[in-house]
């Protein structure tokens, strides 16, 4: 039987009187790519956020590696966080901070004791893992968007997390970059053995890399299974729309 | 207040609401910076940085207001003391002017102005653009690293520019009063040192932490609840200047008022 890494059950969450999600129930397997899918503003980024406890749950549960995120103290949840490498839609890096600097924060501050020659290593092997050694002393204004991307998911991966979460990650790239994106993500399971939700709207995108995709249609998930599966013969108009409008327009 | 839908209902009315809710917000974000502050991990290479950056890069501005303020100060107190035959007393005039109010108050609006406007700028753009959550799902606590370090650091920083202000007034004011009258360094020195007691430099001193505080505090809390986009940077940075000044001017009057009474008892 397969690990579970991360199970989501009836989660419930608002925003005043905005109902976001509405009963969301997911299951995350060892080693699985699982790619949500969903219009803008369906509460896709809201559901990993909840999962590393940067926003907390009205209702229902939300266990990541056996434990229930809501109710960890800062510490534990620090701890599981470790574990979980998330990957920002607009990169979110240092820009005060070179790309050294961006990589070398999460991994001085967590693991204490290591020499400055085991840092540079694992840097460099790091930035080396997503073909971008070259950029180590630029700045992020100095890079292209996919290049920020790529380095983003570095300094989650310099952790070497469990799990990964990436939140758009070919948003706003051209479809060759978009192309590269998927590859890494791909390699990225392969190479550090990782477990991944994948927030987009981009159909490209999950059928490349998911092994299972969920659509997520008002505060709910509207179709779940193999690519082909929920888009050949969808039974929900919604679905249906939502690959027509993907591939048509 | 919040009916059965989960809707909030208004206490008084829409407006006193906000403000309450907002001041209680702000008191919420000085009492975690009271608790955090004490709370290891220390960020020291961080705080030092922070130091760097707040007083060497304000030197230049400090430098060329404290010598202006110096000058012009004493040409305008001239005509009045000349008139009852009192220039002899401009070097105690100015020393009193500028130690006990001229140097803080310009050095803090002054900083105000340039690290206030920079802090709050700062932490609502890495707000805006996701870098605060990046670090905290990094298990970095963005708190303790980006308000507490700041707040510190303007806090230690803020006495020692008007230490320095207080100093590059008082050389430009030495210009000026030799320009005209003859005397010399030395006894200009002593006359300023006269007139100035150990309380006029604890005040300035400690009010000057004050200023840095509040310089701090105001462009953290300004830039941490900045709202979502490019507008929302510069409100927060705009804000924190407006309120830091504001706040600075009303400690001013208080430390007057304290420091009046201390004297006078």
């Amino acid at each position: 039987m397969r690990e579970k890494v991360v199970e989501v059950r009836n989660l419930k969450k608002s925003f005043g009187d905005l109902d976001v999600l509405m009963g969301v129930d997911l299951d995350l397997y060892k080693g699985e790519n699982v790619v949500v899918l969903g219009k803008s503003g369906t509460g896709k980024s809201v559901l990993i956020k909840i999962m590393v406890g940067l926003l907390t749950q009205d209702e229902g549960t939300m266990q990541v590696l056996g434990k229930e995120v809501s109710k960890l103290s800062p510490r534990d949840l620090n701890a599981l966080r470790l574990q979980i490498g998330f990957s920002f839609q607009a990169s979110a890096l240092y820009d005060s901070m070179t790309v050294r600097e961006n990589l070398e924060f999460p991994l001085v501050r967590n693991i204490k004791g290591l020499s400055r020659k085991e840092i540079d290593k694992q840097v460099e092997e790091t930035l080396d893992a997503v073909g971008l050694l070259q950029t180590i002393n630029q700045m992020p204004s100095e890079l292209s968007g996919g290049q920020r991307k790529r380095i983003g998911i570095a300094r989650t991966l310099i952790l070497k997390p469990e799990i990964m979460l990436y939140d758009e990650p070919t948003a706003g790239l051209d479809p060759i970059t978009c192309s590269d994106i998927n590859n890494l993500i791909n390699e990225v399971r392969e190479n550090y053995n990782t477990s991944s939700i994948i927030i987009t709207h981009d159909l490209t995108c999950a059928k490349d890399t998911g092994d299972r995709v969920a659509v997520l249609l008002d505060g709910q998930f509207g179709a779940e299974g193999k690519f082909e599966e929920v888009f050949q013969m969808p039974e929900d108009q919604r679905v249906k729309s939502f690959y027509d409008y993907n591939f048509i327009t | 207040m919040a009916n059965q839908s989960g809707n909030r209902a208004n206490f008084i009315s829409p407006k006193i609401d906000k403000m309450m809710l907002g001041l209680a917000d702000a008191f919420a974000f000085v009492k975690r910076f009271f608790i955090e502050v004490w709370i290891p991990p220390y960020e020291f290479k961080e705080v030092i940085r922070q130091c760097y950056k707040i007083g060497y890069n304000s030197l230049p501005l400090i430098s060329l207001t404290g010598f202006i303020v110096g000058i012009v100060f004493t040409n305008q107190s001239r005509p009045s003391l000349s008139e009852f035959g009192a220039t002899s007393w401009l070097p105690a005039l100015i020393s009193i002017a500028i130690v006990r109010a001229m140097g803080p108050l310009v050095t803090a609006l002054i900083a105000a102005g340039k690290v206030g406007s920079s802090i709050g700028a700062e932490i609502g753009s890495m707000k805006v653009t996701e870098q605060i959550d990046a670090m905290e799902v990094s298990a970095t606590n963005p708190f303790k690293f980006l308000v507490v370090t700041r707040v510190l650091a303007t806090t230690f920083m803020i006495p020692i520019l008007v230490m320095y202000t207080d100093f590059v007034a008082l050389m430009g004011a030495f210009l000026s009063v030799t320009s005209i009258e003859n005397v010399s360094f030395t006894t200009y020195f002593v006359q300023v040192f006269d007139s100035i007691s150990f309380l006029d430099i604890f005040s300035s001193i400690l009010k000057s932490l004050v200023f840095g505080f509040t310089i701090g505090i105001v462009g953290c809390y300004k830039g941490y609840n900045s709202s979502k986009g490019t507008e929302g940077v510069g409100k927060a940075a705009n804000a924190s200047v407006v309120l830091a000044m504001f706040l600075i001017f009303i400690e001013e009057l208080l430390a007057l008022q304290i420091v009046n009474f201390i004297r006078l008892s």
